[in-house]
């Protein structure tokens, strides 16, 4: 009985169906499936990985944080000009500040839905623009290029730590401390109290304002860490950098069975949402297709996701009104 | 939506007494929009000598008829509490598709008919999936938004469509009278159209009471589904007639096509006072808005300010303009 419910779940799902993708591949190309490749391929994905999760959180609140690309690239410009200017800044200081500025970023975004309770989706699509714009008044419009980042900059997210490049740790890491933060701490539970219920979670004394303003500080400081890593790994720093890809990380955290409407939601989800996209990405020009397929095929996997994601909470409990599900 | 607050949106006090109709209407939304398109309107005058010409004016219009047209359906949309993501990639895909009828020699009323009914399907589809299934219009609109660009992509890839007959061009590019667009006509016939529609129909009261309280909407024997499903219909014809608009400005068919419009019009409508959690809202407040991004852009695109500025300027002042009145309201208690 155990074991068939946890074979049902939507982690199981996604995961067989990620397996049997592959599989499929394998059998025309052995050589996607080499562990070389499936590295690369994780590595490809591991910045989907990092955001979708942090999306994830922010989406548990009952919010949605769409300004995470525009982070994303503001963070990135901001410290390759920092090490065109200062180019002996060590990588660690990089670090601090690429996370420091993405959380400064998104408490922005938190302390508008917190104390002046706008619509997350307003205040993003509004910083969204802003945090884009910004990236091209401090840099003017120009690029930074490979050969003006210093190597130790470059180097970092590439290095080889036992087989897997640093990028790869650290979306394992980041994984690794959100599953325990979600599960075992008393902010975890609180995402989820406050988006699956504001007002029990109200009166069972969570600070529901508070709880999405944590959710887009730490939503932020995951895109600026990323944008870092983006910009170092690429070499490269330009105003466009990474435009559109929010929808791809709210598309990995749909596909990955997180509820929009708040409250339901697992790492495991998320980041089997991000390999399921990541997977598609790497595997389309292998098999010979036009990377033209590509977004007409997210596209598709987020509509029969939610269509999936509707049937599994439906069966959770009796619906008494139709049109009250609906209107939810 | 996402962000309900009901634990504070609940507690809502009733006045003893109304104000004045005359106070109420100085204090509305509408009004203050009104100043503050007139103040950009004298600040762009005196900014720049070329901004008062009015061919530079009749332009300058270009920069949101297209946008407002499917911004007044969207308002009816969200008014009812639900939103379309979709409405920029169903223009690329109905432009795609007038596109491909070109070449085979389809004429321009072919042309405009495709592209229409193109804009429904689109529409009946996101329509089917939010009401037919019950699934959050939100993630149904990004989905099908990825969709129906991707299909674009994969039917033109890098390429692109020309060749339309020449007297389609008349929809972007020809004048009804003097300086008065053939756009601008449509986009005043359609601010009319839907004005009446959402303000001095059953069906409008429908959209308002259904955006208030969809329940009690149901019980009150609205059907709540059909309303919504002729709502996205709307939605995808209004993008329709915006594809074949644009397209014919344009004289050609990108994917990219309209890359990003679905933020330009949603800030469009909440920057016309509608509330994005529904409900609320006027054709009014959206006509005017439509003037103030458009007004916005033109002028800054005189004094050369780059189009990436511009966009600050808006994600600004559509945080700005719901930020300030709650401002204002905490500070007064």
């Amino acid at each position: 009985m155990r074991l068939t419910r946890l074979l049902t779940t939507r982690e199981a799902l996604l995961a067989a169906a990620i397996a049997l993708m592959l599989a499929l591949i394998a059998s025309r190309f052995p050589a996607f499936v080499a562990p070389g490749n499936l590295v690369a391929v994780f590595n490809d994905t591991a910045p989907l990985i990092i955001l979708a999760i942090g999306q994830m959180v922010v989406i548990l609140t009952r919010c949605i944080d769409l300004s995470v690309a525009a982070t994303l690239a503001l963070t990135g410009m901001v410290v390759a000009m920092l090490n065109l200017a200062h180019p002996d800044l060590p990588v660690a200081a990089i670090l601090a500040i690429a996370v420091a500025l993405g959380c400064g970023l998104g408490m922005i975004n938190g302390l508008l839905v917190w104390k002046l309770d706008i619509p997350p989706i307003v205040v993003t699509l509004g910083t969204m623009t802003i945090y884009r714009g910004a990236a091209f008044l401090i840099s003017g419009g120009k690029w930074v290029n490979a050969h003006e980042m210093s190597d130790a900059f470059k180097a970092f997210p590439r290095t080889q730590i036992l087989g897997m490049p640093v990028m790869s740790w650290i979306a394992i890491l980041v994984v690794v401390v959100l599953a325990v933060l979600l599960a075992r701490t008393e902010t975890g539970r609180a995402f989820f109290a406050a988006g699956g219920n504001p007002d029990a979670a109200t009166y069972a004394g969570i600070d529901v304002g508070r709880t999405r303003f944590l959710a887009f500080a730490l939503s932020g400081a995951l895109a600026g860490l990323v944008g870092y890593l983006w910009v170092a790994r690429y070499a490269v720093a330009y105003v466009d950098l990474a435009a559109g890809f929010e929808l791809d990380v709210v598309a990995a955290c749909v596909i990955g069975g997180v509820a929009i409407m708040g409250g339901v939601g697992s790492v495991a989800g998320a980041v089997l949402g991000a390999l399921f996209l990541g997977v598609i990405k790497n595997a389309l020009p292998v098999i010979d297709v036009s990377p033209f397929w590509q977004m007409a095929i997210s596209g598709a996997a987020i509509i029969i996701a939610v269509i999936l994601n509707a049937k599994a909470g439906r069966a959770r409990g009796r619906i008494i009104l139709r049109q009250t599900e609906a209107v939810q | 939506m996402t962000g309900m607050n009901p634990t504070r949106a609940a507690v809502r006090t009733i006045p003893d007494r109304l104000e004045s109709p005359a106070r109420r209407a100085l204090k509305s939304w509408e009004t203050l929009l009104l100043a503050v398109a007139l103040a950009i309107f004298i600040a762009n005058s005196l900014a720049s000598p070329y901004f008062l010409d009015p061919w530079n004016l009749s332009d300058a219009t270009f920069n949101f008829t297209e946008k407002a047209m499917i911004a007044f359906a969207m308002a009816l949309l969200i008014i009812a509490g639900e939103i379309d993501l979709s409405v920029a990639s169903t223009i690329a895909l109905a432009s795609t598709a007038m596109g491909a009828a070109a070449q085979l020699g389809v004429g321009t009323p072919g042309l405009v008919a495709i592209g229409l009914a193109v804009g429904l399907a689109c529409g009946a589809f996101n329509g089917a999936l939010v009401t037919g299934l019950g699934l959050p219009s939100i993630v149904v609109t990004i989905g099908t938004m990825s969709l129906y660009r991707g299909i674009s992509y994969i039917v033109l890839g890098d390429q692109a469509y020309r060749g339309y007959p020449a007297d389609f061009a008349w929809f972007g590019q020809g004048y009804a009278f003097w300086v008065i667009s053939a756009e601008f006509v449509l986009f005043a016939l359609f601010a009319l159209l839907f004005g009446i529609l959402l303000h001095a129909t059953n069906f409008g009261r429908a959209v308002y009471a259904i955006g208030n309280n969809a329940t009690a909407a149901a019980f009150s024997g609205i059907r709540v589904g059909r309303v919504k499903f002729i709502l996205f219909l709307l939605t995808g014809l209004m993008s329709g007639v915006a594809a074949v608009c644009l397209t014919s400005r344009l004289g050609s068919t990108r994917p990219s096509i309209a890359m990003g419009w679905e933020l330009e019009v949603v800030t469009m409508v909440v920057l016309g006072g509608v509330s994005i959690l529904g409900g609320a809202g006027s054709i009014p407040g959206v006509v005017i808005a439509a003037f103030v991004m458009g007004l916005v852009t033109f002028g800054l695109g005189l004094l050369n300010v780059p189009g990436i500025v511009m966009s600050i300027v808006i994600g600004a002042l559509l945080i700005a303009v719901i930020a300030l009145p709650r401002l204002w309201r905490k500070w007064r208690g």
